[in-house]
């Protein structure tokens, strides 16, 4: 299921000095006692590339980057740095950076200390001078738009700040791949973007491959070259932000991406029957049962244009710039959402014609929906 | 959850850590135990038995159980009242009040036991005074239950406090809405929730109490069947050389050790939830 | 401290609350803490300024209560000490490892809280004395432990284990696992990431541990005077002096040895909520 695709802009991030290197699994799979929490996860993630590990709790993606930097053992597969075979390394050994969800910044120690630790608990040959750290130390401040406040202690910072403290202290060891868990998790909304815009920077700056998990999908897709999909320990589907909204591979990818409503439809070959009316199948051959996932922006009003189809309105909301109606296609089935302008003079109980722009049909019986 | 050799010790240190922390607990703690069994029934069990035929050894164990008879009542009632007042109100130098509740915790047995002589002692503040009224407290069983009641002051108390503050009043509000009398409220909706909490403070209220030994020295007399508890009965017959009978009597302050431990253990273990959070002794 | 709020024309201390029965309680608990205790200490601390800093001085200096408080100090020490290494091995092995027997080690923790004092004295010495089960592995090689300060350091060490284990078993308990992950990525081997990170962490558990276990050290005496010889200037401890005085009937001396061990207290008191505060203000509520 994973996808090999070059970075979607064809951009190599890879900086010079060669920092970025590419990670890949094959049939990764960890299991606690009998539960299965990673089943056989294939993925490759490119150099420099930021990618994105989206899913529901318990999806397996947290135990994905913890197999990744070797806090857990898997029970079976391999893992690759560029061409070395990481998976026999420690976790000291693989130099990895990794920023927790909740900082797990020291908090006996100030910010400096905190940051420093990494260089300081190096064998004495492998450890830089003392001048050395400080002016490295002083750099990832800078770097983290923290200058001033290394004397500070974890306790008498912000969430925010806390989050960039762990993020400098996870660089400062060199790493060579970035790993990120929920690491806006804990913040509040305002913060969380604007955290979100930063790391985006930091990344371009510093050209580290990077995973990060979230679960929260407009922090994903937004902020991610590609994007894996996580369900019940395996990957679904890794894509652009718009491969995943436009061509989901999967129905879960379907149903998890973005507000889809989903309807029990029949194909019959060239049409996909809804309710009594039949719509064209845009290509996709199936017979018997089916569900297709419908989202706002998929529908259209078919202003008596060939292929509108007949909804009645159930409902007329105002969301935000928008306007959006709930439409019904048959007694039978759920009602779905559609954006209209502001100024469209629709009404509750009217009727009338849409046509769908794209057309997310599954046959039934395919493993997915949301869990 | 998971134990990978980068988080946890291998298993040559984490064996050896064990052993030692056994070996000094077995060493320290269990040895002394067995010791007092082992000494108690060195000349069979018939001499064990013997030990508690004796009048005086009998009018000590009536008398501890009624020294704690009085002083765990009391002592549980003071709890409940200082809890209330602490948990529930907002009142300037309330965490004076709680340091203050606390001071009997640093403070020797042995002085405990002092400040009531210089109270109530022949040579005492009001000893002049209670000399004419014939009433004696030093040498007597009041001055033990007196010093009983100091040194197990704070048990109950700290458990119900912590355990209270963190309940808040809601619940109780709630009650005063819905029409219940104050007292009602207290009795089926505050105590109820601390039930396993004062039930674990008075057990450790009544083990110390029945236990101690240096401040109910101070103020004892050690006068043989009229003013000795079990543990300055102990005492008595060691110094007598009769070990066979002074281990005989330890032997029952440890099984009730026993007891204390096992109760408190299960009501750890039963209901941990609802004991206090901080626990700290 | 919050500020005096008035309440109709009733000027209240304490902030108006809906549930009843502040007045009762709160009258009861504090005429009852003032019998039991403030006002027995209150004399004890009258009748010591009765004989005046000059006069406690003068108690204290003399060569046998010296001696006593010396013997104390020291021996509570060294017990403390000895509990911090072997209470945080204690509380590390019950938090951290699983083996048989591990609920019944923990409920034994306790023993030295719920057995008489009194009890764990007759016990320790009849284990210690060059007849006992440990104390007779020893006398070939000429060492006695009961009845000299080896003794009395025993007893101590008994009586103060509790206090260091569980104090550091809860905050152990509540470390969050992922500070240790954080280390170990970052390259720390195991024995940096305990002794740079974990032990830091716990240090002001262990302190109030060691300094509460000290507290009721110098104060002890059931567990001590069965072991320790009880011989002055060697193995006298100061609350023994106190009851000797006692039964002199020296009043003042008596009251001016408490006087200076409450002050011991009272530092390790000082010392205790110290490292709380500052642990509190560096570390967070945690």
């Amino acid at each position: 299921m994973a996808m090999h695709s070059p970075p979607p802009d064809g951009i190599d991030r890879r900086p010079p000095g060669g920092v970025a290197i590419a990670i890949t699994a094959e049939g990764l799979a960890k299991s606690f006692g009998t539960a299965s929490a990673v089943v056989g996860i294939d993925l490759k993630v490119h150099p420099g590339e930021l990618l994105a590990l989206l899913g529901p709790s318990g999806s397996g993606k947290t135990t994905f980057l913890r197999l990744v930097a070797g806090l857990e053992t898997p029970t079976a597969g391999r893992i690759l740095f560029d061409n070395e075979d990481a998976t026999r390394l420690t976790v000291g050994e693989r130099r990895v950076g990794f920023v927790f969800q909740h900082y797990a910044l020291f908090r006996h120690l100030n910010v400096a200390e905190n940051i420093a630790y990494g260089l300081r608990a190096r064998p004495r040959r492998l450890r830089p001078p003392d001048a050395e750290i400080r002016r490295r130390v002083a750099d990832l401040l800078d770097l983290v738009q923290l200058s001033g406040l290394g004397k500070r202690y974890p306790t008498q910072l912000s969430g925010g700040q806390r989050q960039r403290v762990a993020l400098a202290r996870a660089l400062a060891v060199e790493p060579r791949v970035l790993l990120l868990d929920e690491p806006f998790g804990a913040l509040d909304a305002k913060v969380r973007r604007d955290l979100r815009r930063w790391l985006r920077e930091v990344h371009d700056r510093t050209g580290h491959t990077t995973l990060f998990v979230t679960h929260d999908q407009e922090e994903a897709l937004e902020l991610a070259d590609r994007v894996a999909i996580f369900n019940r320990g395996r990957i679904e589907q890794v894509g652009s932000a718009d491969e995943i909204l436009d061509r989901p591979a999967t129905p879960f990818v379907a149903s998890f991406v973005g507000e889809a409503v989903c309807l029990s439809v029949e194909g019959t070959g060239d049409t996909i029957r809804i309710g009594s009316h039949e719509v064209p199948s845009q290509g996709q051959k199936i017979v018997g049962p089916a569900e297709l996932y419908v989202r706002p922006r998929d529908l259209v009003l078919a202003d008596g244009a060939a292929g509108g189809i007949a909804a009645r309105v159930v409902a007329v909301r105002r969301t935000g710039p928008a306007r959006r109606a709930e439409l019904t296609f048959a007694d039978a089935l759920p009602p779905v959402e559609i954006e209209l302008p502001l100024g469209h003079p629709v009404a509750k109980g009217n009727v009338v014609p849409v046509r769908f722009t794209t057309l997310r049909v599954f046959p039934s019986g395919q493993d997915g929906g949301v869990t | 959850m998971h134990s990978s050799s980068a988080f946890s010790e291998s298993p040559a240190v984490r064996w050896t850590l064990i052993a030692i922390a056994i070996g000094f607990l077995a060493l320290f703690l269990v040895l002394p135990l067995i010791a007092v069994f082992a000494e108690a029934l060195r000349r069979g069990i018939g001499m064990f038995l013997e030990a508690f035929a004796e009048p005086d050894t009998q009018a000590a164990i009536r008398l501890t159980l009624l020294v704690s008879a009085i002083a765990v009542p009391l002592n549980l009632v003071f709890g409940l009242a200082a809890a209330w007042a602490i948990a529930k109100f907002e009142f300037p130098g309330k965490s004076l009040l709680i340091t203050l509740i606390d001071l009997p915790f640093s403070v020797s047995p042995v002085v405990s036991g002092l400040v009531y002589v210089l109270l109530f002692g022949a040579k005492g503040v009001l000893g002049p005074t209670l000399d004419d009224w014939d009433f004696k407290i030093i040498f007597a069983v009041p001055g033990i239950v007196l010093a009983t009641i100091f040194v197990t002051f704070p048990f109950i108390a700290r458990e119900l406090i912590p355990l209270m503050q963190e309940q808040g009043t809601a619940e109780e509000e709630a009650a005063l809405t819905l029409g219940a009398s104050g007292f009602r409220t207290f009795l089926t909706v505050t105590l109820p929730n601390v039930r396993w909490a004062l039930l674990y403070g008075v057990l450790l209220c009544n083990a110390r109490a029945m236990g101690e030994f240096g401040a109910v020295s101070v103020v004892s007399g050690h006068i043989r069947g009229l003013t000795n508890t079990m543990p300055l009965h102990v005492e008595i017959l060691y110094n007598e050389y009769n070990f066979v009978a002074a281990f005989a009597v330890a032997s029952l302050l440890a099984a009730l050790a026993f007891v204390t431990l096992g109760a408190k253990s299960f009501l750890e273990w039963r209901h941990g939830d609802a004991l206090a959070a901080t626990r700290r002794h | 401290m919050s500020v005096a709020v008035a309440r109709g024309w009733t000027p209240t201390l304490r902030k108006p609350s809906a549930l009843p029965g502040f007045g009762l309680t709160f009258g009861f608990a504090v005429t009852y803490l003032s019998l039991i205790v403030l006002i027995p200490l209150a004399v004890l601390v009258w009748r010591a300024s009765g004989i005046g800093l000059e006069g406690i001085w003068h108690v204290a200096t003399t060569p046998r209560v010296l001696a006593a408080l010396q013997v104390s100090f020291f021996t509570s020490a060294a017990a403390a000490l000895i509990n911090a290494v072997f209470g945080v091995i204690v509380a590390w092995v019950l938090v951290r490892y699983d083996f048989p027997g591990k609920r019944l080690i923990d409920a034994a923790v306790d023993l030295p809280f719920a057995l008489p004092t009194a009890v764990a004295g007759i016990a320790l010495a009849a284990l210690y004395a060059t007849n006992g089960w440990i104390g007779s592995l020893f006398a070939p090689w000429g060492i006695k432990i009961a009845f000299t300060p080896y003794g009395i350091l025993i007893a101590l060490v008994f009586i103060g284990l509790p206090f260091v284990v569980r104090t550091v078993q809860p905050v152990l308990e509540d470390f969050d696992r992922e500070v240790e992950e954080a280390s170990a990525t970052l390259g720390a081997t195991r024995a940096q990431t305990i002794f740079r990170v974990i032990l830091p962490a716990l240090s002001p558990a262990i302190l109030t541990g060691v300094a509460m276990a000290f507290a009721r050290a110098v104060g002890e005496y059931g567990s001590v005077i069965f072991i320790a010889g009880n011989m002055p200037f060697v193995s006298e401890i100061a609350p023994l002096l106190i009851v000797t005085r006692l039964e002199e009937f020296d009043y003042s001396g008596a009251a001016a040895i408490a006087t200076i061990m409450l002050a011991i207290s009272f530092v390790a008191l000082l010392v205790i909520n110290g490292v709380q505060a500052y642990s509190r203000r560096r570390f967070g509520d945690a």
